[in-house]
């Protein structure tokens, strides 16, 4: 049971391959969950589908979640994840390529903890994925586990 | 149609057309009676007089011509025996007849009367001569005998019947006077029905028709061809005009209508997909930029070694114009987004906003010598966000094109401006400045006085500055030197109290 779980929710392979790299980079991406689409994200946090067995004690520490997703656009996952209880607390970052008010007002008003812009130089890109990492797996104090959480 | 109350003037009016031309009749006719009767007692009464006076005057002869041989003899008796004759007459009061030496010779009175003759005759001028005294009239009469004075007569006779006469012509006058002044009340309301009634009636369906606003009543016509008539139809053409008038306005209100709705409609689609193309912009074309310099600085760090510096330099290259593309996009997200967003007007603190723009470009250019002078206390009433990007961009570009001075001199001032409905603001730099003959193309987007490899930029900053100012009804201008430094101006208009403004 790794406690500092990242959950990365991207569906671009460049930006998802990026992501792993500047978090490599920062030694911070041991524990690191892939979702290719909004489905899967729900799949594996709600312990469904093809992550039916996995251990539900086993809630990322933070979810980085990018906006334009097929199937289930991000807003749509942040909407359900804060309607469920088992992740209802749990910190969810937006990381997403525009910049539109209209998509940060969303964000926040479906419960996101933070609003992040990815660069589209690299540095900086790498700097912001850093300072992400240290921030909500070192920094931050969780919420704390409830019981009845991980069960079904 | 029932129509709501009217006001209490409708009917009933104190100072009706009507009324005031019932009195206007009466008052004529009075007046006009009045002259009359007062011209024709006048009159009577003077032709009266002269009559009474001729009559006495005939007594007087005839007195005179029956006691001149009375006179003669010196026999009053006989003298009085004429005088008595005068009894026939009622008003007669009294009379006498003196002798040639002016001594009373014989008298009459009439009974109960207690008037005499005077005892020495008050002696005619020439021959006769009559007065009034005591409201009585006297007549004195020479007798003559053969050209010789042989006497006087004198008669006094009263005016009672005079008087009674006057009396009984004013009676007369005054019934005749409220008879016609009856008749004439009771024709005038007779016949004012005919001639103020249509005028009443025009009256009142002009005020029902200023009450209700419905121009569809007409106004009855008299039909007699008089000017009353044609005021009716001129009313009626009138309010056939307002009515054709209102039916035209309210069509072409709904055209316009119609057509602002069309207009709407389509400006609201138009602006709905700039808004999904500004959002795919934003998102699709940044998407693939961060890929491409991801994976270029991903190959420079993990096969950088194998690589020749030739091969190494097209890789940053490559990177250079990624990172460049991502700054135009970006600039131009914010051109489009300054045209659309919602403008929530503030009284905006210039100087302090400056101050700030003005650390960041300290914070991100720790190693310059700059000296940034604001003038205190300048505010403007607009939108904060869109006016700090309108100072951003004019002090950043300021900062950008005295990269190259040995120290940097900025100053946002206050300029002297003789308009007084618009507030003007300078920033002036000791910078690289510009050819004045190009100044009329800083403002286009993409226009750059200066190649991208001397200053870096996109020319979309002061397209970006120029479009916030004109939404907020401001405008912009440059003066410049080539290499003398330049001053940006820009307007506001001043500064409205948040009454007028509020909304």
């Amino acid at each position: 049971m790794g406690l500092k779980t990242i959950l990365l929710v991207e569906d671009n392979p460049d930006d998802r391959d990026l992501t792993v790299r500047a978090l490599k980079r920062h030694n911070l991406g041991e524990d690191l969950i892939l979702a290719r689409d909004g489905a899967e994200a729900l799949d594996y946090l709600f312990c469904q589908g093809d992550y039916a067995h996995r251990d539900p004690s086993d809630t990322p520490q933070v979810i980085l979640l990018d906006l334009k997703l097929p199937k289930l656009s991000g807003l749509e996952v942040l909407r359900r994840l804060r309607a469920d209880p088992r992740s209802k607390l749990l910190p969810v970052v937006i990381l997403t390529t525009s910049n539109e008010e209209e998509d940060r007002l969303s964000g926040y008003h479906f419960g996101a903890n933070s609003f992040v812009r990815k660069p589209v130089d690299f540095e900086k890109f790498s700097d912001a994925v850093r300072e992400l990492g240290v921030y909500w797996l070192v920094r931050n104090e969780p919420p704390p586990r409830q019981k009845g959480q991980a069960g079904h | 149609m029932n129509p709501a109350p009217l006001p209490a003037s409708r009917s009933g009016r104190r100072n009706s057309f009507a009324r005031r031309l019932l009195w206007l009749t009466i008052a004529v006719t009075g007046a006009a009676l009045l002259a009359a009767c007062a011209a024709f007692i006048l009159y009577d009464q003077i032709t009266y007089r002269r009559l009474m006076v001729r009559q006495l005057a005939v007594e007087a002869q005839v007195i005179a011509a029956n006691s001149v041989s009375a006179l003669i003899f010196g026999d009053p008796r006989s003298a009085a025996k004429t005088l008595s004759t005068l009894s026939a007459s009622p008003d007669l009061l009294a009379a006498g007849i003196y002798d040639h030496r002016g001594r009373l010779f014989a008298f009459y009175r009439r009974g109960g009367a207690p008037l005499l003759p005077p005892s020495a005759p008050p002696m005619p001028p020439f021959g006769q001569r009559s007065w009034y005294a005591d409201g009585d009239v006297i007549l004195a009469r020479r007798i003559t005998l053969a050209g010789a004075v042989a006497g006087t007569v004198y008669l006094r006779n009263d005016m009672k019947q005079l008087t009674t006469r006057n009396r009984h012509y004013t009676e007369i006058a005054f019934i005749v006077w409220a008879a016609s002044l009856t008749a004439a009340w009771i024709f005038s309301t007779a016949y004012r029905r005919g001639i103020a009634q249509p005028i009443v009636d025009l009256a009142h369906t002009a005020v029902f028709i200023a009450h209700d606003q419905d121009y569809g009543l007409r106004a009855q016509a008299t039909g007699r061809g008089d000017e009353i008539d044609s005021l009716v139809e001129a009313f009626n053409a009138m309010l056939a005009a307002i009515g054709t008038r209102d039916a035209d306005l309210a069509q072409a209100r709904q055209t316009l209508e119609a057509r602002v709705a069309l207009r709407t409609a389509e400006l609201t689609a138009a602006n709905r997909e700039l808004e999904a193309f500004s959002y795919s912009v934003s998102h699709d074309l940044r998407a693939p930029l961060r890929g491409i310099d991801g994976f270029g600085q991903a190959l420079l760090e993990d096969y950088g070694a194998q690589m020749d510096p030739t091969a190494r330099s097209y890789l940053d290259r490559i990177r250079a114009a990624t990172q460049r593309m991502g700054v135009l996009i970006d600039n131009l997200l914010q051109l489009a987004r300054v045209t659309r967003a919602e403008m929530r007007r503030e009284n905006c603190d210039l100087s302090a906003m400056a101050a700030a723009v003005v650390e960041d470009l300290r914070r991100q250019d720790p190693g310059r010598q700059s000296e940034v002078e604001i003038e205190p206390g300048m505010h403007a009433w607009g939108d904060a966000g869109l006016l700090r990007i309108v100072l951003e961009n004019f002090l950043g570009n300021a900062w950008k094109f005295t990269a190259k001075r040995e120290w940097t001199w900025i100053a946002f001032y206050r300029a002297n401006h003789r308009n007084p409905s618009e507030d003007v603001f300078a920033i002036r730099d000791n910078g690289a400045g510009f050819d004045p003959a190009h100044a009329g193309q800083l403002f286009a987007a993409f226009q750059r006085l200066h190649a991208a490899t001397e200053f870096p930029g996109t020319g979309i900053g002061l397209a970006t500055a120029q479009r916030i100012l004109h939404r907020h009804g401001g405008r912009a201008w440059a003066e410049a030197q080539l290499g003398a430094g330049a001053t940006f101006y820009f307007a506001l208009p001043r500064y409205t109290p948040p009454l007028a403004a509020s909304s």
